[in-house]
This record gives C-alpha cells, sequence and structure tokens, in this order.
C-alpha cells in the first residue's frame, strides 16, 4: 500500500509500505494491506512505517490525523 | 547650458541608484522562487485536510461547533498582513485601503487591528483601532515565517472567539497570483463558514475514530491555523513578487534617465569644444590680419 506523511511545512515521507503503525488518540492502530477506509486523529507519539525492503522508519507527531482509503494511508501530521 | 561636471555626477549617482535597485530585483526574484516553493510544499496537507473535513463533516455539519457560531458583531478583530520593508509598489497600500475599508464597514462594533508586518502595524499604530497588548511584535512573523509560529498566533485568535472575547474575524492579505499580480483579499477567518459539501466522497463508508464530531471539532481549528498559514505564505511571495516588479521599473526607468543625461552631456561637451574652436580660429584670424 501507499503511504504519505505530510506536515503543512513538507512531505515527509512517500513511498510503499506494508505495514504502518500509528498513535491513534483512542488508542494505537495498525494499518495493514486492504485496511477499511478510515478517518482518525492521532495524538502525540511514534508513527512506525515497514517499507517493503523490511526496513523500519519511525517518525515523531504531536498529533494529527490520518486517512486511509483504497490502499493508501495519509498521515497530516503536526 | 547645464553644466558638464554636474551632469557627470548626475550620471554617476543615477547609476549607482539602478545597480541598487537591479539588485534588489535579483534578492527578490530569488526569495520569490524560495516563498513560492513554501506554498507549493503546503498545498497537498491543505487539500487533504479540506478533503477530510469536507468527508467528515457531511453528515454532521460544522453548524453545531463552537468556531461558527453566528453572534452579534460586538467585538471584530482584523488581520492586516503586509511586509517589513518598503520599495514594493502599492504592495502595501493596498492592503492598508481595504483594511481601513473593512474597518469602516464594521463602524458598529469595536474593531481591534492585528498587525502581520512592520507596514501595516506603522499605518494603524496611529489609529484608534490599535493597542499595543494586542500586537506585541508585529513585525516578528515574517522574520522566521514558520507553520509553528503561524498555528501560536492562530491559537490565539481561535482561543479569544472561544471565549467570547470577539466575534468576527477578518484577514486582509494580498493573494499570491503570479509574480505580476497580487489579488487584494479579505477573508472571513471566524466564525468558520460552513465547508462545501459537494466534493466529499460520500459513497465511502468511513471508519471515524473517535466519533465524526470529534474529528470535526478538531479539524476546524487546524484548518484555521492552516488559513491563516496560507494568507501569511501568500503576501509573503506577492511582496517579492510585488517589489521584483517595481525594482524591475525602477532600473528600467534609471536606463532611460542615463540615456537621457549622457545625451545630454555629449551635446554640451560637444558646444563647448566648437566654442573653444571657434575661439581660436578667430584668433589666429586676428593675428593673420
Amino acid at each position: 500500500m501507499q503511504i504519505e506523511i505530510i506536515t503543512p511545512d513538507t512531505t515527509l515521507y512517500a513511498g510503499e509500505a506494508t505495514y504502518v503503525f500509528l498513535p491513534g488518540s483512542d488508542g494505537s492502530l495498525g494499518v495493514m494491506n486492504n485496511h477499511a477506509p478510515l478517518i482518525s486523529s492521532l495524538k502525540k507519539g511514534t508513527l512506525r512505517v515497514k517499507d517493503n525492503a523490511g526496513k523500519e522508519l519511525n517518525f515523531e507527531v504531536n498529533g494529527g490525523t490520518v486517512e486511509v482509503l483504497n490502499n493508501k494511508v495519509v498521515v497530516l501530521a503536526e | 547650458m547645464a553644466n558638464l561636471k554636474e551632469i557627470r555626477t548626475r550620471i554617476v549617482s543615477v547609476n549607482s541608484t539602478m545597480q541598487i535597485t537591479s539588485a534588489m530585483k535579483m534578492v527578490s526574484a530569488a526569495k520569490l522562487k524560495r516563498a513560492q516553493d513554501a506554498i507549493t510544499r503546503m498545498r497537498p496537507y491543505a487539500e487533504k485536510l479540506k478533503d477530510i473535513l469536507e468527508n467528515a463533516s457531511a453528515s454532521v455539519g460544522v453548524e453545531g461547533s463552537i468556531y461558527s457560531q453566528q453572534r452579534e458583531e460586538k467585538n471584530v478583530w482584523v488581520v492586516v498582513v503586509t511586509s517589513n520593508r518598503g520599495l514594493c509598489g502599492g504592495f502595501n497600500n493596498n492592503v492598508i485601503k481595504e483594511a481601513r475599508r473593512v474597518v469602516a464597514q464594521h463602524a458598529h462594533a469595536k474593531v481591534q487591528i492585528l498587525g502581520m508586518g512592520k507596514k501595516g502595524a506603522d499605518f494603524f499604530r496611529k489609529t484608534a483601532n490599535w493597542t499595543e497588548a494586542m500586537n506585541p511584535a508585529p513585525n516578528a512573523i515574517f522574520d522566521r515565517l514558520s507553520f509553528e509560529h503561524a498555528s501560536e498566533i492562530a491559537e490565539n485568535i481561535i482561543q479569544a472567539f472561544a471565549e467570547g472575547k470577539v466575534d468576527k474575524v477578518v484577514v486582509v492579505y494580498n493573494r499570491f497570483k503570479n509574480a505580476a499580480v497580487q489579488v487584494v483579499t479579505a477573508e472571513q477567518l471566524l466564525p468558520v463558514l460552513p465547508p462545501s459539501t459537494a466534493g466529499a466522497s460520500s459513497s465511502v463508508d468511513y471508519i471515524f475514530e473517535p466519533a465524526k464530531e470529534q474529528i470535526v471539532a478538531e479539524l476546524i481549528p487546524r484548518s484555521l491555523k492552516v488559513q491563516l498559514y496560507k494568507a501569511l505564505l501568500d503576501s509573503f511571495a506577492s511582496e517579492h513578487g510585488a517589489r521584483m516588479t517595481a525594482m524591475h521599473k525602477a532600473t528600467d526607468n534609471a536606463g532611460e534617465l542615463v540615456k537621457g543625461l549622457k545625451l545630454t552631456y555629449n551635446k554640451a561637451r560637444q558646444a563647448a569644444i566648437t566654442g573653444e574652436i571657434l575661439e581660436i580660429v578667430a584668433g589666429a584670424e586676428a593675428l593673420n590680419g
């Protein structure tokens, strides 16, 4: 699936990923391929992305919003 | 006949002015590029945020939110976005003119000015709509233009609205159209106008976490911050566009001026030489005769 992490100043990451771990405000959530459409708010925490090569990338966010739709994850981070 | 030395001094002085204006034009062109890049970088965020807000508010609506409360306009804030520096044509004057129109429109209310940028602040400092307490550092915003800084300011505005200290907030700024064209715009920031739900992909059944209402309540302040930040970025890019155009014109005018002065100088020089030759010839004739 595709993932994009966008902040108002720049695009932090855009690319393929197999797994995304998000600090949702109602509890952490993991998103894998073919996840159902979802809109959730995020709280302060670490966002973990596992790319196709199996490498794990960490991003610190201060909150934000995530949208999952048609195998595309868009994180609006702050 | 103009003094040769005087003309020479003027040519030198106009030439050095031309150097300054053309250097400023170059600097503005470079800064304009950077400012435009910042706008481009922010665009995906702004668009996605709008998307999500439209989707989330499609069924909930934002009417229930405190940020869309229509109240009697007792206190109105006008955010005036100008530049810190001058020499950019009508850039600041246009904004100030529009801001004064907005202030006049709200004559029934107590209008306060929030100055962003030195030029607007300098103008409104002399008026009754200015309070020093509300504008601790009007110049600082453009010294380091970042989302964090803009969102701090937006945060204060949003809080004041939520507490009922202000009933309406309008932003006046130069919207960036292209390098040569700026459009003076007055935009209502608060209360929030309901987003158009026309673009919402309502056919998709999203899972909302937490509830839709909560997400909308959280997204509205965020979109306000983005709206303010966008106004600031637009104004910043417009400023450099305006300065570039103004300096280009100034350089052209200086070039014309130098051309005219050189012509006068050469004419005067020729006349002087002719005069000298006539004198010599007349002198020689007199000796021979």
